[in-house]
């Protein structure tokens, strides 16, 4: 029943269903494009509402990228009625147990981390994914804690963070993404805060 | 064959998981709870019913020797829509299945009923024994992410029943090999009687 495997026929058979898919794809694509970026703005701004305190503005259209000891993180400064209110960083540590390890760290403007959010993990289930907040009390530890005083590193390794059972190395990754966040806080936003 | 038995073949006598032992790699890998399982499943069952449908639709026109690449790039579309369908309106389900629905493409069941069934049969007979086979897998997922699920972190569908920690080991990777293995005895046992 099929047609004869000549190059002719292969070729024009691969061409066409090739086209009828790419015509497909390119049609979904343009319908899910809108819906797919909204979500993701979505997961942001929802996150930034979680960590930040009050604020007016809107931090994700004024978000920049900075570079902090070799890495890359994005700042998203709040203000409110045009006053410095603190910042939300993002910043991905790759000392995680099971692979990257990306946060928002929500800050105040005097540097007090107002609240953690874990944006993406994938941690061991169960041990490492006690760091997300819905599973273990771990990251409210964080909260109105001011690394100026407060020493970003579990307690094994002279620091004051009490770490998840089990998951030393899930907790050391949440501790470095947290002292990313600080320092790029420090570096950037705060400057333009303090005056 | 009637059009009934060409649906619960798929389900029982030749169940993807149970009885073929097929699509290992996102079974084990999905299953963690009961929703994520029946999120794979119904992303596995779109594909199948769609691709068995394009596939015996076109099967006649298209030359021996590039009969895989083609149906592989069939199955490939409609893996893609799913995935931007997911991205874009479910985008929650989708961050937990991440990897494994691009890796539906090289599932062996999809390329098997395409192989087995679609390529000789009807349109509506192939949409049928693909949405059997879909049904029989989703199953299946379903059936050991609840099982995994409540042993490992005593819930259900994301319901706690039990409290505590539970048996951490059905999470994880050994866990699914084990939840699987007694689920086919039990699958077969019960097949048999």
């Amino acid at each position: 029943m099929a047609r004869v495997s000549n190059f002719k026929n292969m070729f024009l058979c691969l061409l066409i269903i090739c086209f009828g898919g790419s015509a497909l794809l390119g049609g979904v694509y343009l319908i899910t494009y809108q819906p797919i970026a909204d979500a993701q703005t979505a997961k942001v701004s929802q996150a930034l509402a979680g960590v930040l305190p009050e604020f007016d503005n809107v931090p994700a259209d004024e978000a920049y990228r900075v570079q902090v000891d070799g890495r890359y993180v994005t700042v998203y400064p709040a203000t409110k009625s045009g006053i410095f209110a603190g910042a939300a960083v993002e910043a991905v540590t790759t000392k995680g147990f099971g692979g990257p390890i990306t946060l928002m760290v929500g800050f105040k403007a005097d540097g007090t981390i107002y609240n953690t959010a874990v944006i993406s993990h994938s941690e061991t289930p169960g041990l490492g994914d006690k760091m997300d907040p819905r599973k273990s009390d771990f990251s409210l530890q964080f909260k109105d804690k001011n690394p100026e005083t407060f020493k970003l590193a579990v307690k094994k390794d002279g620091g004051q963070v009490d770490a998840i059972t089990a998951a030393t190395i899930s907790s050391r990754a949440f501790c470095d993404a947290v002292s990313l966040a600080y320092t790029a806080f420090r570096q950037t936003a705060q400057k333009g805060g303090d005056q | 064959m009637n059009k009934l038995s060409i649906i619960t073949k798929g389900i029982i006598k030749e169940n993807p998981i149970f009885v073929l032992v097929l699509g290992m790699c996102p079974t084990l890998g999905t299953t963690t709870s009961a929703f994520n399982g029946l999120g794979m499943g119904l992303a596995t069952t779109f594909v199948l019913m769609l691709s068995n449908l394009v596939i015996s639709l076109i099967a006649g026109f298209i030359p021996a020797k590039v009969r895989i690449p083609s149906f592989i790039v069939v199955i490939a579309v409609f893996v893609t829509v799913v995935q931007l369908v997911m991205q874009a309106y479910v985008p929650a389900l989708y961050e937990t299945l991440g990897l494994f629905i691009p890796l539906i493409v090289v599932n062996c069941i999809v390329l098997g009923r395409a192989e087995a069934f679609a390529s000789k049969n009807k349109p509506l007979d192939s949409f049928l024994d693909g949405l059997g086979a879909g049904v029989g897998f989703t199953l299946g997922l379903t059936v050991l992410g609840a099982v995994r699920e409540l042993l490992g972190s005593g819930a259900f569908f994301g319901w706690k029943i039990l409290p505590g920690d539970a048996v951490l080991v059905f999470i994880l990777a050994p866990g699914a090999f084990i939840a699987l293995g007694y689920l086919m005895v039990l699958f077969n046992k019960i097949k048999k009687a």
